[in-house]
């Protein structure tokens, strides 16, 4: 069996809309989840840009942007949402599906032997293993 | 007044100042807390994907013993308390989580999402009450100028955790009150520290300190509160690492200043020029 491009497109915009439990199409581009976004500044596709691209199923410009991976789960954008769309949820949805892929991986043992020296709480590791590694 | 006690792994290792200060005082409180035999690793984060249920199981079991035990589950440090929160959410609302969890964990009596799990703020206003610990005080910190960082994990989703207004809080200022002290409000209290984009995005959680700590120092305040050892971290090591290169303000646990309030310790360091 052969499967195109675009089938598999849209398998995986199922899947971001099956773990995240969030539906793009609710979100009517008002931009309040970026203006919230406390780390907005440092990412290349704003917030609502990434909702924007998930509802035109351009996969490929939000699977390759930095956004996801400075993305802090800090839930404000959620919280501001006035069509209740979670983009925390989706950010998440987008780096699971990433990590699920084998090697993918954004976090190295070898990152974290000078933080922890420095103190850095094990919450810390956990948490940052937890999000960007496999 | 006797309460389960969930840890977690921090507490124990790198934020045993936190742990420390918080039993100290509630021992001095008349409180009790016992912590629970078997408790493992919360997990940190709280899944935000559908499809990761052993990921809650920890949360479970700690919950399942502390309703067993006939006692609300209390926590101190804010990342546990905002995953054994959302999780027993979860396990109320979602029959499927419900369903799959209890399968797996087989235990006597399934568990539902029945027991409850309050952090040692909320225990202080709801339980003690602030009135009555502005009794207990024996040192208040009469004019002392604080200012209480929150964070993200205790206030949001604001709708699961219901800790606080998520977009004004004043648990923590209302704490600092019964103490004596005067809270300084300042417009970042609720806005995210980095988290763990300090270990591999440093620059990013820089600046986002350094928004905070600026913040608090030009509304006049003389140290910041926290609850939470990440916070606590960035918050402290953060702002060495910011152009000025040495930290604007000192950086406590909510707990400490509640021990000196009791008069169990010496008092904790403070800006001498803004007194
Ligand atoms: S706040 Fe909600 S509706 Fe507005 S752009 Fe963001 S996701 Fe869309
Ligand atoms: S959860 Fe992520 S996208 Fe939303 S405001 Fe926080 S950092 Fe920005």
């Amino acid at each position: 069996m052969k499967v195109s491009t675009e089938q598999l497109r849209s398998y995986i915009l199922k899947d971001i809309a099956v773990i995240s439990g969030e539906n793009v199409v609710e979100c009517y581009q008002c931009g309040k989840c970026t203006a919230a976004c406390p780390v907005s500044k440092a990412m290349d596709i704003l917030p609502h840009q990434v909702v924007r691209f998930l509802q035109l199923g351009m996969l490929d410009e939000v699977m390759e942007s930095n956004t996801i991976w400075i993305c802090a789960s800090c839930f404000t954008c959620a919280g501001r949402c006035p069509r209740d769309v979670d983009v925390a949820n989706i950010m998440e949805a987008l780096r699971v599906i990433l990590l699920r892929k084998r090697g993918v991986s954004r976090l190295k043992t070898e990152d974290v032997r000078l933080v922890f020296s420095e103190g850095m709480p094990e919450q810390g590791v956990v948490s940052a293993f937890r999000k960007f590694a496999r | 007044m006797r309460f389960s006690y969930y840890p977690g792994c921090t507490l124990k290792t790198t934020a045993t100042e936190l742990e420390r200060s918080a039993l100290k005082a509630a021992k001095a409180l008349g409180i009790e807390l016992v912590e629970q035999k078997e408790w493992q690793c919360c997990g940190a984060v709280f899944p935000l994907v559908r499809d990761e249920i052993a990921a809650f199981l920890s949360s479970i079991r700690s919950l399942a013993a502390a309703r067993d035990a006939g006692e609300k589950l209390v926590t101190i440090c804010a990342a546990c308390h905002h995953v054994i929160k959302r999780t027993n959410h979860l396990i109320k609302t979602d029959t499927e989580v419900r369903e799959k969890v209890n399968g797996y964990l087989q235990l006597e009596t399934s568990y539902l999402g029945e027991g409850s799990v309050i952090h040692y703020l909320e225990m202080l206003r709801d339980e003690l009450g602030f009135d009555e610990l502005a009794q207990k005080i024996k040192q208040p910190l009469t004019g002392r100028k604080i200012a209480a960082y929150y964070g993200c994990l205790l206030l949001r989703p604001a709708a699961i955790m219901a800790f606080d207004n998520a977009e004004n809080p004043r648990i923590i200022e209302d704490f600092l009150f019964a103490l004596g002290a005067t809270a300084v409000y300042y417009p970042y209290r609720t806005e995210c520290c980095g988290v763990y984009l300090s270990l591999n995005n440093t620059q990013i959680a820089t600046d986002m300190v350094e928004k905070i700590v600026s913040s608090a120092f030009s509304y006049g305040a003389e140290a910041l509160v926290d609850a939470c050892p990440l916070c606590h971290y960035n918050l402290l090591e953060l702002q060495k690492k910011t152009p000025q290169g040495k930290p604007l303000l000192p950086v406590y646990y909510f707990t400490e200043l509640l021990e000196e309030a009791l008069g169990l310790k010496e008092q904790t360091a403070v800006r001498k020029d803004r007194k």
